[in-house]
Formats: structure tokens, sequence, C-alpha cells
């Protein structure tokens, strides 16, 4: 028995409403993040399923709300439509999976299925996976196959940052405000600092992880001669 | 905080580490350390840790000894050379009261609140130390493992292995190397640590000391960082590289100036340059440094500036082209018995007052300075550093930038605790006057 699903906005389509309830979920919809927060079951919410074909911008902010949160995950589905597909650059880590709206219902059912199922299977979403690389989450252990990376907790954060948006290159601003938040006062050289320190941990071997965009920024990932290799 | 804190708890029991060593250094620049269990880790984490001050150089007297460390979560490392089998971690701490007000007597404090004064100038200090060491058959003598020169590839030999198996210690500890090479003297060493801010490169510079002994007696021979261990040949130094960073922009440079050189670094170089002397005394804290500082072994002598002099006691480094923001200057005095946070914290505090009080900068020393006679570095307006300990102590003593610097407390214990050594010195007859003197007399 799951708990209930969160389903934004309030009120939903009324397809919507109509597949989760044949499928026996129990529901609650919200306006907002804060009415979210408000009514938030003790054990957190089942998962979310997300309209955002209507409000993409509330849309969005309500997945940020839901990923901050310090509670248990939460599966976030988001339905949009397909002209909106190119607003999802930048925005992988807000959700888990998506389906295009005008949705089949069964196709919607079988998402939230397989979403909540993942979820049951406990720590398989808490872990992060590149190549050799593992980062699990839930224990913040980073390993290259048997072999345990010993980090410390920045350079875990920077790693992990990295690891989860592979491919794409990011200046020491964009970092230094994601990974240290706004208020860090150092400065970029702070980025290229632990980039450094964390390739000295990496290795040889895996040290070219992590590559220097010429007067831009980093990039994580092989290389693009590399891949396919 | 939380979050650090977690991470650290959640490693320890991850990774089944047994003890965690709680590290901090006297105003000697001694390490020290004591292990607690992972059961009073969340406890330490949170309140820190009591401990008796008062066996410690420099910390409280007797009547006052219960002191704090408090450990900082960033500094969470796993110790590499005690194997995965029982690991063991470590932790930079915090010294305080037990009322939780930071002591004064800690190193550690004494370099954040310099940085905390150069930060609210707006400045980020960076350091890049050159550590310069050598390795003995033991402890006992000077007996070399070697007798390569200067960038010497010596293959097959062991110090080769050694600075391998220190550089890869060193790496899987987050710090970084830039270079490592064969120094000029036998059996002596050399391993650049790539810049970072300068707290943590206090850190990385303990860490490093330790690294190296750790590794060298592992197999089974002495590393030493003392700055003149054998008379007549080249000492052990820790030219330090400087720079100050305002935001993302290097302050030391101004692609206007014809050199690459700013106002503000040449502000920093003509405080280095005038405080000098009084600095001396910490930057080069033992009776033996003084014999590193002498003409003829590249050290420097004179108190001057340069940009490609090796024998300056400032030497500004042209930056690679394209590279300008790796601007810096490097102060060559300081060797690497010194305690890192103190030296950073003169330095940095002598270059301020040169930039806060509009310091000019004397002219580039051109010729070999070695080579002037007296009065013509005289006319040059070119001192000298401290030949002694004494005299650098007597330098320290009369400077109010030192007792600011360094707050009262550390300021006089360490001129009490130095002049007690010079007058230990003192009365020793070495064996040089026995040679020179016994037959003759």
């Amino acid at each position: 028995m799951t708990g209930p699903l969160l389903v934004f906005p309030d009120p939903p389509p009324p397809l919507l409403a109509q597949a989760l309830d044949l499928g026996g979920y129990t529901w609650k919809a919200v306006t907002n993040a804060a009415v979210a927060a408000q009514y938030e079951p003790l054990d957190g919410w089942a998962g979310a399923i997300v309209v955002s074909d209507t409000d993409p911008e509330g849309a969005f902010v309500v997945c940020r709300a839901l990923r901050k949160r310090d509670a248990a995950f939460t599966p976030v589905l988001l339905l949009i439509g397909g002209r909106q597909l190119g607003e999802l650059e930048h925005r992988e880590d807000l959700f888990d999976d998506f389906c295009l709206t005008p949705f089949h219902p069964a196709e919607l059912e079988a998402r939230v299925r397989h979403l909540l199922w993942r979820t049951g299977q406990g720590a398989t979403s808490e872990i992060v996976e590149y190549g050799d690389l593992v980062i699990d989450l839930e224990t913040y252990q980073a390993s290259f196959g048997a072999r345990p990376l010993d980090l410390t907790y920045m350079e875990y954060e920077l790693l992990k940052f990295f690891a989860t948006h592979p491919g794409k290159v990011f200046t020491r601003e964009q970092l230094l405000s994601r990974v240290w938040g706004y208020e860090y006062y150092g400065g970029a050289r702070t980025v290229d600092v632990h980039v450094r320190r964390l390739r000295a941990k990496l290795g040889e071997e895996h040290a070219g992880l992590i590559q220097t965009v010429r007067s831009v920024g980093y990039r994580f990932g092989q290389s693009r001669n590399a891949v396919g290799d | 905080m939380q979050q650090q804190r977690d991470y650290v708890l959640r490693t320890v029991e991850e990774r089944g580490v047994r003890f965690v060593r709680m590290w901090f250094t006297d105003v000697l620049g001694q390490l020290k350390s004591f292990a607690i269990t992972p059961a009073e880790l969340e406890n330490a984490l949170e309140e820190g840790m009591t401990f008796d001050g008062s066996a410690i150089e420099g910390f409280s007297r007797v009547q006052e000894s219960d002191m704090l460390a408090v450990p900082d979560a960033n500094t969470f490392e796993i110790l590499p050379w005690r194997g995965d089998e029982t690991p063991v971690a470590r932790m930079f701490c915090d010294i305080a009261h037990l009322s939780g007000e930071p002591f004064a007597g800690d190193p550690r404090s004494v370099l954040r609140r310099n940085l905390e004064r150069a930060r609210e100038k707006g400045f980020t200090f960076y350091t890049g130390p050159e550590m310069e060491f050598f390795y003995f058959a033991s402890a006992g003598g000077t007996e070399p493992l070697d007798r390569a020169g200067y960038f010497d590839l010596t293959e097959m030999d062991m110090a080769s292995s050694l600075r391998r198996q220190t550089i890869l210690t060193l790496e899987a500890m987050g710090i970084p190397c830039e270079y490592s090479h064969h120094e000029v003297a036998p059996s002596q060493h050399e391993i650049d640590l790539r810049y970072t801010d300068a707290l943590t490169m206090a850190d990385n510079v303990m860490t490093f000391r330790i690294v190296v002994k750790e590794v060298a007696r592992d197999l089974g021979v002495y590393a030493t960082f003392m700055p003149k261990p054998i008379a007549g040949a080249f000492g052990s130094g820790m030219h330090s590289h400087l720079s100050l960073f305002e935001g993302d922009v290097n302050a030391f440079h101004d692609p206007a100036d014809p050199h690459g050189l700013s106002e503000v670094g040449k502000h920093f170089i003509a405080g280095l340059l005038r405080h000098a002397r009084e600095i001396t005394a910490v930057t080069n804290q033992t009776v033996n440094s003084y014999k590193r500082l002498i003409v003829g072994y590249e050290a420097p002598v004179y108190v001057c500036w340069a940009r490609n002099n090796r024998s300056a006691l400032v030497r500004v480094p042209l930056p690679k082209r394209g590279k300008e923001s790796s601007t810096r200057i490097e102060f060559r005095s300081p060797d690497p018995a010194c305690n890192p946070y103190l030296a950073f914290s003169v330095m940095l505090a002598a270059g301020l007052k040169g930039v806060e009080g509009g310091y000019e900068l004397p002219p580039e020393a051109t010729n070999n300075i070695y080579e002037m006679s007296p009065e013509e570095r005289e006319r040059a307006g070119i001192g000298q550093l401290p030949q002694s300990l004494a005299e650098a102590i007597d330098e320290m003593e009369g400077s109010e930038l030192l007792a600011e610097t360094l707050g009262e407390h550390v300021f006089d214990y360490f001129i009490r605790n130095k002049r007690e050594e010079w007058n230990e010195y003192k009365t020793q007859v070495s064996p040089w006057e026995i040679d020179r003197y016994l037959g003759t007399l």
C-alpha cells in the first residue's frame, strides 16, 4: 500500500483524474508547492504527476520544490505538450519520466506503475553511474568498480554534480552557484582548485573524465573521440 | 554544515573507519594528534572534544588547561598509508576555550584571522610553496641515499620510488603536485604544491610533511625538513608563490604595466621587503635556518626583488603568455621547518601593510647583488636578512606589525621560546671549534 500521489495543478485535467481513479490510486491535487508541503503525508508522497502544458513555470517550480526537500525521494512524472519538449533541456534533474499530452490512459498508468516500482526498489534510484564510476547518493560513497574514492565533502558534491550532468559544459560561475551556493566567497578560482584536487584523486586513468573547456569551464565525461571506441 | 557532518558520519560508517585522528598544530608548527572512535565522532563534530592543552607548546597555562578541539568537517580525509584493513581518517581542528571562543594560541585561528582581514579588503590569498627536503639513511646522521644532482634522472634509485610513492599518496589525499625533481644537493628533493587558498595550503603543508616522513619510514629511510643538514651543500627552502585575488581577478596583474605587475602587486612586494627583517624569525624559526641564509647557495641573503635573479628575496616570475592570471610573486626566504599557518600569516600581513600604506617599490636589483661591495649595496638601499636567530628575534620583538598579526599570546610565547632555543645553542661548543682551536690554542 503506497501513500497518495501528488497532482499538479488543482483541479487537474479531468482525463488525468479519471485515469488515476480508474487505476485505484489515491491522489491529492495542489495549486502550488506551498500547498503541497502543507498536505504532505508523514511518510511523504508516493510520487508526483505534474502537468506542465497549461502552466509550465508553475509546474517546474513544483518539481524543483519536490527535489529540494530533505525527505524521501519522490518520483516525478511530467506531462508535457509535444511543443514543450525543448524546455526539458537543462531540467533533466527535475523529473524522472515524462509523458506527452494528450496521453493515452493506459500509457500513463504503465508509466506511473513503473515509477512506483522503481522507487519501491529502494536504493536503485539513488545511484548515479557513469562508466565504471558509481556514486551512491544514499551512503555518499563514490567508487570506480571495487575501488572506493576517498573524497572530502565538497569534492563529493562536485563529482556528484558532474556525474549527474555528463557531457554538458559548465562555466566556473555556474559550478560555483550550483555546487557551492551563491553565498560562497572566494570566486571561481575555488572551482579550479577543487577540480584539480578531484582529478588528483580520480588518478591518472580517470583524471580525463573532467575536461577543461578552454576559456569556458569544465565538462564531465569521456571526450567525444573516445565515445564508442 | 549539517550536510558536511552527515557526510563525515556516513563515510566513517560505510568505510569501516576505526579511528578518526584529530589534527592540530602547536605554535612551533609541530603536528599534534589524538584519536577518537567513531562512537565519539558525532559529539566531536557538534561540540568538539576536550583535551588537556597544558602539554602543548604555546598553548594554555596549567590553571586553564582544558581546551576544545573542534574538527573542521571540510578537512575529513582517509589516511591512505594506513591501509584498507582498518582505515584511519583525520580532520584538522580549530582550538577553542571551553566557552567556545577561539583560542588565541591556535596557529590555525591566527591564519584565519589574517585571512579575514584580507577578505574585508576584498582579497583572497593564495599560496603555492615549493617544498625541499632530504632523504637520509636514518635519523642518526646525514648519509645520503644518492649522489645525483639537479634534475638528474636517477633511475633505479630508491629516492625516485620514494618520491613517486609520496606524490601518489599526496594526490590520493587531494593535494595536487606540480613538479617534482631531484634538487641540487645529494639526496635532496623538491615537490611543488599547486596553489590553493592559504588556509587549505597550510593544512596541506602539515599533511605534506607527515606524508613525506611516513612514506620514507615505510621504505626504511628518513626524510627531514631541517633547513641545512649538510654544511657546504644547498639547504632546503620553502619558496612560496603568493598571489591575491579580488573575486576572480588576479590583483597582482595589470596588462597595462610593461611587466604585467599591478600597483597592488608592487605595493605588496614593497611591504614584504620593508618588513622582511621583522618576519624572518617566523619564516625561518630555527638556529639552523640561518646556516641556510648565506651567500653561495642560491638562498636569499639581501632584501631586494628582481624578475629573474634567483638570489633576490622576492622574485617575480614571468607568467606564460596567455596565463596572465598566474601572475604571482615568489618569496624565497622561508624554509620548510616553519609553522606554515604563522608563516603565511606574516607574509600576508607584511604584503598587505605595503598595499594599505601605498609603499613605493624600490628599483629592481639587476646586477648580481652578491658581487656588490657592502658600500654599493648600502648605496642601492639593499638591506640584509638577519644573520642569526638571535638577530631575527630582536627584529621581531620590536615589530608592531608582528604583535598585531600573531596576537599577543603567540607573539610573546614565540619570542620567549626562541630566546631559550638561542640561549641553549649559545652554550654549545661545536665540532668546528674543536677542529679549529683545540690543536692550536
